[in-house]
């Protein structure tokens, strides 16, 4: 819409448009804030891309290898944002090898270089370094957020360089990382004059922190709105915490069991109660049927819950749950059980978002279809589901399919692999060939259960806007991935594993791949030979293989029928990457 | 689409491989069967798993690689499925431990950890390597001996050793500790003391281990002394 006003008015200043100063267009642009906006813009004409540049405020790399970090802060020089992504999503799963790659030090040294005034850094599933951090915390004077998601390779020492070197840290914000605990008291580096913090959050850290050094860093930044807290913290320390900022919008709590102790219970009640903001609360890990209650005063307002971690089960669980009128998001383990989510479905009518995970991943499962039926039937927002079940029917997906045309993130996981529909025995085809017809928006999709090629025949013929997809388990021959290729029109990122598919639909569909971002295929029947075609025809792709750590031997020497065990595909501009571990090579 | 054999991959109902199988009740192959054939067959059959690694090497078996699709699938089928750590063979018993695949169900590492941990408290322990940009857990007393340790360092590190030092071949003979050694496998004991591995029995080392560390043999010289100093007293 922005690019069609756009181009009327070009056509109205026809002539002298083009002579228009660069600042104005900077400046024009700067009320495009959509990254696809913007490139689709920035491909109109040369000063519109000049203008587009130099105006960049905020720029998001989903693959660090696509582009080289130097050219990235070259072709746009006022970046103040960035947001970097690095290993395959499977990497969260163990299928990657630990030593990979993703490395984030080039593109922190080349932003130390090119863009001194940067104030915001993500990177998720990248290896970050204790140096990373002090170079970060040394370059950039303006310096205001960090956000870690499932990155590695640094400690709480690197903290403490964040902690005592950016004096204008808004946000520090630590999601599932892999941090190692040098027994520094990191907290301690933040300044005493220090109080800009707005989010804080090292849930993720194992170790005990020092409270008192905490207790004071949240007494002193009044801005504080989002408090993440870990493990370590014990249930009545929360309580003060919470006397000393109830201003917090979002709260993870620490520990949440204690032995029962009426005044315990009554402090936390009176600490809750004082927190009139609370939207989102997480954590309660190892919570405690007997300390529930003490959240009722706050379920009112909350629209996200993330019990994703905490192992309470029965009653008491539901009844807290009830009490969440307004919520929007909710995370909860298995423990829920069916009978608990048909709770939820009557309760939590606002619901988009439900994700459940299983307690006990190679354990007998709490859940079956029922759950997820009864969701969907009662909760007409909800758009997004992440559900791992023992059983499954098509009956139900397709009742599912029905109730909520309105999907875009379907991810079904049936824990067992080839699970057939538990009533029929039949594959579960029918079941996801109605999600992706019903679900016209859907743009994630995880499937899983017995399935033959039937089903990609419909996903390649009806999910159109399905970006991300990943499959395990599934498809009987070259057919399922070729249906696949040749159809989903938007498809980014797609991810496989124990399928039986080959390389014709690969070849086949080579330039496909050139239009997506990355293609995962572990344990298929792929060759060296189709991915050497496979490099030789694409030649802007990066077609990366894996084999088992003790089989890796120079590639050159190895004849096209070798097997490919794991074959990472990518689209780069920056060519081959130089710094892969003797178990990746590119081919 | 031209380059696509359809006769080949004409669409079928079942799985691959189905056909010899076809005399089972359901028809399918479950994937409990897929293990249970693949622990009979590992045995049973050492010609085919050595033929499937010797792959690389030894190309004279041309037959061997023109084998059928159905056969190499199972070939490669396995190769996830050497990772299967457990299994249980008895379909009746459906409650049992399940087998183990890599990276199935999909379920964050991470979030394992967590759960893990609360599950065992003290039995996961961290691993770390001096200059390799990542940590491990282990649970020590799945293992029953020091060189059954050392093998899982081996394997835990190998992608990282082999770039960067090819020092796993030294790392294998850890419980023969040297000071000239490249890396030294050491541990923090329930004192906080950082300790030799090998320096106890095993079951005591067990007891007390609570994270390892795959130290540079340089930086471990001083650890020597104090451990046999600590394991008299």
């Amino acid at each position: 819409m922005g690019r069609g006003g756009s181009r009327a008015a070009c056509a109205a200043a026809a002539p002298p448009w083009h002579s228009l100063p660069d600042e104005v267009w900077e400046h024009a642009f700067s009320f495009l804030p959509a990254a696809a906006d913007r490139g689709a813009a920035a491909g109109a004409c040369s000063s519109w891309l000049r203008a587009e540049r130099r105006s960049r405020r905020r720029l998001a790399v989903a693959n660090c290898y696509a582009a080289a970090p130097r050219d990235a802060v070259e072709r746009f020089p006022s970046v103040r944002a960035a947001e970097v992504k690095g290993k395959p999503h499977f990497a969260d799963f163990g299928l990657v090898p630990p030593a990979w790659g993703a490395a984030a030090a080039p593109w922190i040294a080349a932003a130390a270089d090119g863009w001194p005034l940067l104030e915001e850094l993500s990177f998720k599933r990248m290896v970050v370094t204790d140096e990373c951090l002090e170079m970060i915390a040394a370059s950039f004077r303006n310096f205001q957020v960090l956000r870690l998601v499932s990155c590695d390779g640094f400690s709480t020492a690197g903290l403490a360089a964040i902690a005592a070197g950016c004096r204008h840290l808004r946000e520090l914000d630590l999601q599932e990382n892999e941090i190692e605990d040098c027994s520094i008291h990191w907290l301690s580096l933040f300044p005493e004059s220090f109080t800009s913090l707005v989010t804080l959050n090292f849930s993720c850290l194992e170790g005990e922190v020092n409270i008192t050094v905490l207790e004071r860093l949240v007494t002193r930044c009044h801005n504080l709105k989002t408090l993440k807290l870990n493990n370590a913290i014990p249930l009545d320390k929360l309580a003060s915490l919470l006397h000393k900022a109830p201003q917090l919008v979002e709260l993870g709590t620490g520990k949440f069991s204690a032995d029962y102790h009426s005044d315990l219970f009554a402090k936390l009640e009176a600490a809750f109660g004082g927190c009139k903001s609370l939207r989102r609360l997480s954590g309660a890990w190892d919570a405690v049927p007997d300390y529930l209650p003490a959240f009722y005063c706050v379920c009112e307002g909350l629209t996200s819950l993330n019990l994703s971690y905490a192992t309470v089960r029965g009653p008491e669980l539901i009844k807290f749950i009830s009490r969440c009128r307004n919520l929007q998001q909710l995370w909860v383990m298995d423990l829920i059980e069916d009978h608990g989510l048909a709770v939820v479905a009557s309760s939590c009518n606002k619901l988009q978002e439900l994700r459940v995970f299983p307690s006990d991943p190679f354990g007998a499962g709490f859940l079956t279809e029922r759950g997820l039926v009864d969701v969907s039937a009662s909760c007409p927002m909800l758009e997004s589901v992440l559900y791992f079940c023992r059983r499954m029917t098509n009956e139900a997906l397709i009742t599912i399919a029905k109730n909520r045309p309105n999907f875009t993130c379907f991810r079904l996981c049936i824990l067992e692999p080839h699970t057939p529909d538990y009533i029929t025995r039949e594959p579960l085809d029918a079941g996801f060939s109605a999600i992706v017809e019903s679900c016209r928006g859907l743009r994630r999709l995880s499937i899983s259960g017995l399935l033959t090629d039937l089903v990609f025949k419909s996903i390649g013929a009806h999910a159109d806007r399905l970006e991300m997809l990943s499959i395990a388990f599934a498809g009987n021959s070259d057919l399922g991935l070729h249906y696949i290729l040749s159809g989903c029109k938007s498809l980014k990122k797609l991810e496989i594993r124990d399928c039986p598919f080959g390389d014709k639909p690969l070849l086949a569909n080579a330039a496909k791949l050139e239009t997506m971002r990355s293609l995962w295929m572990s344990s298929c029947l792929l060759t060296l030979g189709a991915c050497r075609q496979l490099a030789r025809k694409m030649p802007r792709l990066s077609v990366e293989i894996m084999n088992d750590p003790g089989r890796s031997c120079p590639l050159d020497s190895l004849p096209d029928e070798t097997p490919v065990e794991k074959l990472y595909v990518y689209r780069t501009i920056a060519g081959p990457r130089s710094d892969t571990p003797a178990c990746v090579q590119i081919v | 689409m031209a380059g696509l054999g359809f006769d080949e991959t004409e669409l079928r109902l079942g799985l691959p491989g189905a056909g010899e199988l076809a005399a089972r009740s359901s028809g399918k192959r479950g994937f409990a069967e897929t293990i249970d054939l693949k622990l009979k067959l590992q045995p049973a059959a050492p010609a085919a798993v050595s033929g499937e690694e010797g792959a690389q090497e030894d190309k004279e078996d041309a037959d061997a690689a023109a084998a059928a699709a159905d056969e190499k699938m199972s070939m490669k089928r396995s190769a996830s499925q050497s990772s299967v750590v457990t299994a249980e063979p008895d379909p009746d018993k459906p409650r049992a431990p399940k087998a183990q695949v890599v990276g199935w169900p999909p379920v964050r590492s991470f979030r394992k950890n967590v759960l893990a941990e609360k599950c065992k408290a003290a039995a996961l322990v961290k691993v770390s390597m001096d200059g390799a940009p990542y940590l491990r857990k282990i649970d020590v007393a799945m293992y029953k001996s020091y060189p059954e340790l050392s093998m899982a360092f081996q394997n835990m590190f190998t992608s990282f050793t082999i770039g960067k030092c090819g020092s796993h071949q030294q790392l294998k003979e850890s419980n023969k500790l040297r000071d000239d050694l490249e890396y030294v496998p050491t541990y923090e004991d329930k004192d906080g003391d950082w300790m030799l591995v090998g320096d106890v029995p095993w079951e005591m080392f067990v007891e007390s281990c609570k994270r390892l560390r795959i130290m540079k043999g340089s930086e471990a010289i001083g650890l020597a002394p104090r451990a046999v100093e600590k394991c008299k007293s």
